[in-house]
């Protein structure tokens, strides 16, 4: 079974939703940066006060690094179940796709790198926010843009995965709230990882959120050293090859039987 | 107009559409193994209106979707337009306008931006794209909605603006899923008419109807099929001739009373459809006699309708006339 995407195709269904991503500017704004921004100044701000400071870190620069892997995550994930949902059962978008030469591999592929450049999109807000509270000193920071990208792909393809299995809505509750918000809540998001008991690191390493905030971490924050960037980005790959591939079976089996 | 939708000109001698012994059974948790496609051949010439007719449930949805390769068949061999299916579906798909049965126009796009998204799935190079989508939109009479959001169309419009969508690429083969379902009159005849266009222009068209009007009206050559088989194929005219008698009289709220109607059997054949009774006859003169002399036993005249016999009987007579459920 092929399941190489043609770039072309998987342009023409990134482009459409571009073009109707224009329309609801300002609501997606609202939500993919708006929420985090709160968080990321309530949490930030509030909790700072006590806190001070986190693994060498202010408490709002330690967070403000997890809030941009967290909400490249949840941006990705979101827009992999709700939308894409919406666009292959409720919407029939996927439907009138493939009357076309376009095909089952090329629809997914444009669909992740639609979640991908939602979630930069989503971390060049934070990063504003952060900027502007001088959290961000060295230019190097900037690649948290295609470190948003590579988070977003390889959270875009378990998405995917979700809705090609789901009968309705309701049933990503179980994917947030069984995997996406316990992983958000033990990945160094809001806390170093070395505060939970040793013998949960390795199970931590599987998941592709920890090396998100990892990665981040280490390059927004010129105090906090990037440990082990190459495994941190091999293990976010991992996730995307296998995100694209189980996302297109299950989709094309959804979609063709 | 004529150059810009039709390829007139064809000199390809492959049919638009050859099937043998196509097959297609699904797995179902409750009924065991279904048979929706049983070994079907199918041969649509080009440049011709062909018509799929069954019931509901008779596998006219499930053969499309495998010509389309939007469904593997289970075995059996299909060609469309000299390609091979499946396997070459993206080269078919390039050449294929699809009509779908439910309206799959994107409700997050205006009309013109339905169309352009839809170019650019196809590839279709920028360069004069914008002409080629303003005669679309005049073939469609959506000029004046260029801008409007889908959502605010009528059932008529989306249904015009999914045929000019499916016209963007040139199409070879134009295959329609029960295009008129749901319209009124006056947009079914729009879109007839535009269907004849597109015929008069060399396109192929394919499409499935329960209208036995429409398909009289646009078909060159039809089958009826039901159970996943074909029962019976060809003209119009050669379907009726072959399977009813010219003439039927239809005997309203006569199938309480049928018994007294029951030594008609002789001039015709006599069936019982819901609350009236049909004669199927070759001398309706004759038969008109024998009802009227019927007539002083009854308790109240009989109320008659008499036309030519039509696809519509043909239909019942081949596919039986017990009530469809579902789909």
């Amino acid at each position: 079974m092929n399941f190489t995407p043609n770039l072309r195709g998987a342009g023409a269904v990134f482009s459409r939703n571009l073009l109707v991503w224009r329309r609801l500017f300002w609501p997606a704004l609202v939500m993919n940066f708006g929420e985090p921004a709160l968080y990321l100044l309530g949490l930030g701000l509030g909790l700072g006060h006590f806190i001070g400071e986190m693994d060498g870190v202010s408490y709002l620069a330690f967070l403000a690094s997890g809030i941009l892997a967290s909400s490249a995550m949840n941006t990705a994930s979101f827009e992999g179940m709700y939308s894409v949902y919406t666009r292959m059962g409720p919407q029939k978008t996927y439907d009138a796709m493939l009357a076309t030469p376009l095909r089952v591999q090329d629809i997914v592929f444009g669909e992740m790198l639609w979640c991908a450049a939602k979630a930069a999109f989503s971390a060049v807000g934070i990063f504003i926010v952060a900027l502007a509270l001088g959290l961000i000193t060295s230019p190097s920071a900037l690649w948290v843009v295609p470190a948003a990208i590579l988070i977003g792909l390889a959270f875009a393809g378990p998405a995917i995965m979700m809705s090609a299995i789901a009968r309705n809505y309701d049933f990503f509750n179980y994917y947030v709230v069984l995997l996406l918000t316990p992983m958000l809540l033990v990945s160094g998001v809001f806390y170093p990882v070395d505060s939970l008991p040793a013998g949960l690191r390795p199970w931590l390493d599987l998941l592709p959120l920890t090396h998100a905030v990892e990665l981040m971490r280490g390059l927004m924050l010129e105090d906090v050293a990037l440990l082990r960037p190459w495994s941190n980005i091999a293990v976010l790959s991992l996730y995307v090859f296998f995100g694209f591939y189980v996302a297109t079976w299950l989709v094309r089996r959804r979609l063709l039987e | 107009m004529s150059h810009c939708f039709g390829r007139s000109t064809t000199t390809d001698s492959t049919p638009a559409v050859l099937a043998r012994g196509l097959c297609k059974t699904f797995k179902h948790k409750t009924l065991g193994e279904t048979v929706a496609v049983d070994r079907l051949d199918l041969c649509v010439p080009r440049g011709v209106c062909f018509g799929l007719l069954g019931p509901n449930g008779a596998g006219k949805t499930t053969t499309l979707r495998m010509l389309l390769g939007t469904m593997p068949p289970s075995s059996g061999s299909l060609e469309i337009l000299g390609l091979t299916m499946p396997g070459d579906e993206c080269l078919v798909r390039a050449k294929l306008g699809i009509v779908p049965q439910a309206d799959n126009l994107d409700p997050d796009l205006s009309v013109i931006q339905n169309l352009r998204v839809y170019a650019s799935f196809f590839g279709l190079p920028h360069q004069n794209l914008d002409a080629h989508l303003d005669q679309l939109l005049a073939f469609a009479n959506l000029t004046d909605r260029r801008e409007h959001q889908v959502e605010s169309l009528s059932g008529g419009m989306k249904r015009r603006l999914t045929l000019a969508r499916a016209l963007i690429n040139a199409p070879e083969l134009v295959v329609l899923d029960e295009p008129t379902t749901g319209l009124d009159p006056q947009a079914r005849h729009t879109l007839w008419s535009r269907l004849e266009e597109l015929k008069a222009q060399g396109t192929t068209l394919l499409l499935t109807t329960h209208y036995m009007d429409e398909a009289e009206r646009l078909c060159d050559e039809l089958v009826v099929m039901d159970h996943g088989r074909v029962l019976d194929q060809g003209s119009p005219q050669a379907l009726i001739a072959r399977h009813v008698e010219p003439w039927v009289i239809e005997i309203r709220h006569a199938a309480a009373v049928a018994q007294h109607y029951a030594c008609l059997d002789g001039v015709g054949k006599l069936e019982q459809h819901g609350s009236s009774l049909f004669l199927y006859t070759h001398d309706r003169h004759h038969a008109l006699t024998r009802i009227e002399a019927l007539a002083p036993t009854l308790v109240a005249p009989p109320i008659l309708l008499q036309r030519p016999a039509g696809l519509e009987d043909v239909f019942l007579r081949l596919t039986g006339r017990d009530l469809r459920e579902g789909a």
